[in-house]
């Protein structure tokens, strides 16, 4: 499944003008894509599995479907040492503040990918129990709809992270 | 222990999840600690409660499945076979006998996969990172062949009331055929790596050994009551579903240790495989789902160019040639089937235990009440008296070891 | 013992005992529970001691309004049996079984979390899977299954349990 290049992703020079770039052996940039290029190779996930999307989580880092791929199979444990939290599974009363918790824990720069219908929106648990969509208590960066989605559809959203990662270019 | 004069002793209390890597779930638990000691330990429940009890009172008898399925979500077969099953009672009608077969070969293909997610998680959580990856790959096989069969690779939705949603496609019983080759040699290999591996069995050994009354009095079913020597399976001992057909061992420990039971969980995983190649070998051809179009799925699910849909006869059928067809699908689908008052208790063995569907009806189109006696909620009972008087570091191996599925203990 | 023995056994001490679909059901009252449990688990022939399951029902506008069962089940014999308990809608306490049973202790806090119903003697009875200053019993008929109350393009859409289906 190709990846759609999108428009400002790659450095925003011709072909022909990076081509001589690289034979001088010098390659421009601004600090801000370096530093986003840097950040979308090495995204380090905390673990924040909950349900069922959870195990389709484990198993996108699994074998079959590799997350190292892409610098992204060490799900750190401790909130402090990762830049992207997975929200996979439904997220009940209970856990609500415990995700923020976490969410604050985490330093800047992060990102939040919400996996999942439940995550996403409440999904089929259109009841007491469950928090309404994730998006009321942490910014949502990408939302992935699926229930559970597949390992490949938690990767596509994972690549259209990086894209806004890069695209989003920043300093801080 | 003495102390020097002037030291205070006291315990401290630490907090071990929600979020937490290695407690299987968001199982939290507030454990006071005596230096490495545990003193006591108080489980908290609750932070994945989905509410799914009260939402089956406001959709139909056959919507139940789906959200039944998503209870225990390592293994949702067993969810819809025991919600199936106590509604069929409660309607006093049995499924087609090629459906009982199909129903006990996907059960039993689950078991594996669950019991494969837990050797990795455990592993995960003991330090044995590696088999989180082989239990992962061939967990990835029994997924191809789900959602070959089913559709999905998890929540599948297949069991339904009646008998199942869709016949096994061309080319399943090869694919199940082929892992049938393939995993007695995986189950060997995981042996090897794990059986007598000394760290494995330091941290396993002795560790959780807990008698047999204490482990009735608490409630506890499951792999974790046969590691302890009392052979207790539902499948032997009450059959549904057409089990006491088949031919297959419970294996049982006396050791009662959490080696025990993961010498039992992999025995599992071996006679599963043998009840597994027992209904390939006795599929007959015929009906998945009863014939009474009141009560039905209407759908007749075929495999076509396009992917899955209704079979061209049956939208020919209801479209052009019968109109009470299309009003009767219309009015099942829409308004759902009437389920006769009464109740009924249907107890599956499911890979943690005894799981138990008490199915409540008036006689109208919903549920009344529908309660699921979940295995890993009642195991969960005994982790304090597991764990009180071990080390810290036991801890995750005897949680480990009960196997609990947190959406199965909070639903 | 088959179904129809097990019942025609137990119609004899419990006067109210029903069999149907293969399942026995006994009802008791809520001052006869202890007895009938134990003398549920002390007869040799029925040695019912496992205790699977403690749930409730609730029925609005009937009385008794709760109907708590609990699941009994016989290794040895090979045979279950239901004791059911109906309790009032203004008073819904019942003895805790924790004492005799301890597989009891969480089933009756979920039922009391869910259900409101007082488990007396219970030796810690407190909310197991709603937050802890949850207001109200969840799976009670009155209690509303609550839902997002949503816009969309100028008309509102109540939460499921409220759109007259």
């Amino acid at each position: 499944m190709p990846v759609e290049r999108l428009p400002g992703v790659q450095t925003g020079r011709s072909a022909a003008e990076a081509e001589e770039e690289a034979r001088r052996g010098l390659l421009l940039t601004t600090v801000g894509k370096a530093l986003a290029w840097a950040r979308k190779n090495s995204m380090w996930p905390a673990t924040f599995g909950l349900a069922c999307c959870a195990i389709e989580m484990m198993a996108s880092g699994a074998a079959d479907h590799d997350l190292s791929r892409w610098g992204m199979e060490i799900f750190r444990a401790s909130p402090r040492q990762a830049d992207l939290m997975i929200v996979a599974g439904r997220v009940s009363q209970k856990m609500g503040p415990v995700l923020r918790t976490i969410y604050d824990q985490m330093p800047e720069p992060k990102w939040v990918i919400s996996m999942g219908v439940c995550a996403s929106s409440g999904g089929m648990f259109n009841n007491y129990g469950l928090i309404q969509g994730v998006d009321t208590i942490v910014p949502v960066d990408i939302y992935v709809p699926g229930c559970p989605p597949r390992p490949e559809m938690l990767m596509y959203g994972i690549l259209r992270l990086h894209a806004k990662v890069q695209r989003e270019a920043r300093i801080k | 222990m003495s102390q020097p004069a002037g030291v205070r002793e006291e315990t401290m209390i630490i907090n071990m999840g929600p979020q937490h890597p290695s407690t299987h779930g968001v199982l939290r638990m507030v454990l006071e600690l005596d230096g490495e000691y545990v003193v006591s330990c108080r489980p908290v429940l609750g932070y994945l409660h989905t509410g799914i009890e009260k939402n089956t009172e406001y959709r139909n008898w056959q919507q139940g499945v789906t959200f039944v399925t998503r209870a225990d979500y390592l293994s949702p077969f067993f969810n819809e076979l025991g919600y199936c099953l106590a509604v069929e009672r409660l309607l006093g009608i049995e499924a087609p006998p090629r459906a009982g077969v199909i129903r006990v070969m996907v059960n039993e293909l689950n078991r594996i996969a669950s019991h494969l997610v837990w050797l990795a998680t455990t592993g995960l959580e003991l330090g044995a990172i590696s088999i989180m990856l082989y239990g992962f790959r061939e967990r990835e096989s029994i997924l191809r062949i789900f959602e070959m069969v089913t559709g999905l690779r998890m929540n599948h939705a297949y069991i339904r009331v009646g008998g199942l949603s869709m016949d096994l496609p061309e080319g399943a019983e090869d694919l199940i055929r082929e892992f049938l080759k393939v995993m007695p040699g995986r189950i060997h290999e995981y042996e090897g790596l794990l059986t007598g591996n000394p760290i494995w069995r330091q941290r396993t050994v002795g560790v959780g050994i807990t008698s047999t009354e204490d482990l009735l009095a608490l409630g506890v079913t499951g792999p974790v009551l046969r590691a302890s020597g009392l052979p207790r399976d539902l499948r032997k001992d009450e059959p549904y579903c057409g089990y006491e057909n088949f031919d297959f061992d419970v294996p049982t420990r006396n050791e009662s240790d959490c080696f025990a039971r993961y010498q039992v969980r992999v025995e599992e995983m071996r006679q599963s495989l043998r009840i597994v190649e027992q209904c390939l070998d006795r599929l007959e051809p015929g009906p998945v789902m009863i014939e009474d179009p009141k009560l039905r799925w209407p759908a007749r699910l075929s495999v076509g160019p396009d992917g899955i849909g209704n079979s061209p006869e049956y939208v020919k059928h209801i479209m052009e040639e019968s109109m009470e067809a299309l009003i009767n699908h219309f009015k099942v689908v829409t308004s759902g089937i009437r389920v006769p008052a009464g109740e009924v208790y249907q107890a599956v063995e499911s890979p943690r235990g005894e799981l138990g569907y008490y199915v409540v009806s008036n006689g109208g189109t919903r549920p009344y009440r529908v309660h699921i006696r979940a295995p890993s909620f009642v195991n969960l009972q005994s982790v304090p008296k597991m764990i009180e008087g071990r080390l810290v570091a036991d801890v995750v191996a005897i949680v480990a070891s009960l196997d609990p599925v947190m959406g199965d203990a909070d639903r | 013992m088959k179904p129809s023995e097990l019942a025609v056994r137990l119609r004899a001490r419990f006067p109210e005992t029903l069999e149907a679909r293969g399942e026995v059901m006994v009802v008791v009252s809520r001052t006869e529970l202890h007895p009938a449990l134990s003398y549920l688990r002390d007869e040799s022939d029925l040695d019912l001691g496992f205790l699977a399951d403690v749930t409730a029902t609730d029925w609005p506008g009937l009385e008794p309004r709760f109907w708590i069962a609990y699941e009994l089940v016989s290794f040895a014999q090979g045979h279950r049996v239901r004791l059911k308990v109906g309790l009032p809608g203004d008073d819904p306490r019942v003895p805790s079984v924790v004492a005799a049973f301890p597989s009891a202790n969480w089933l009756e806090r979920e039922v009391f979390d869910f259900f409101g119903i007082i488990f007396e003697g219970h030796p810690d009875l407190r909310r197991i899977e709603m937050p802890e200053d949850w207001v109200g019993h969840p799976l009670r008929k009155d209690e509303p299954l609550a839902g997002v109350n949503t816009q969309y393009k100028g008309a509102f859409i109540p939460p499921p349990d409220q759109r007259g289906v």
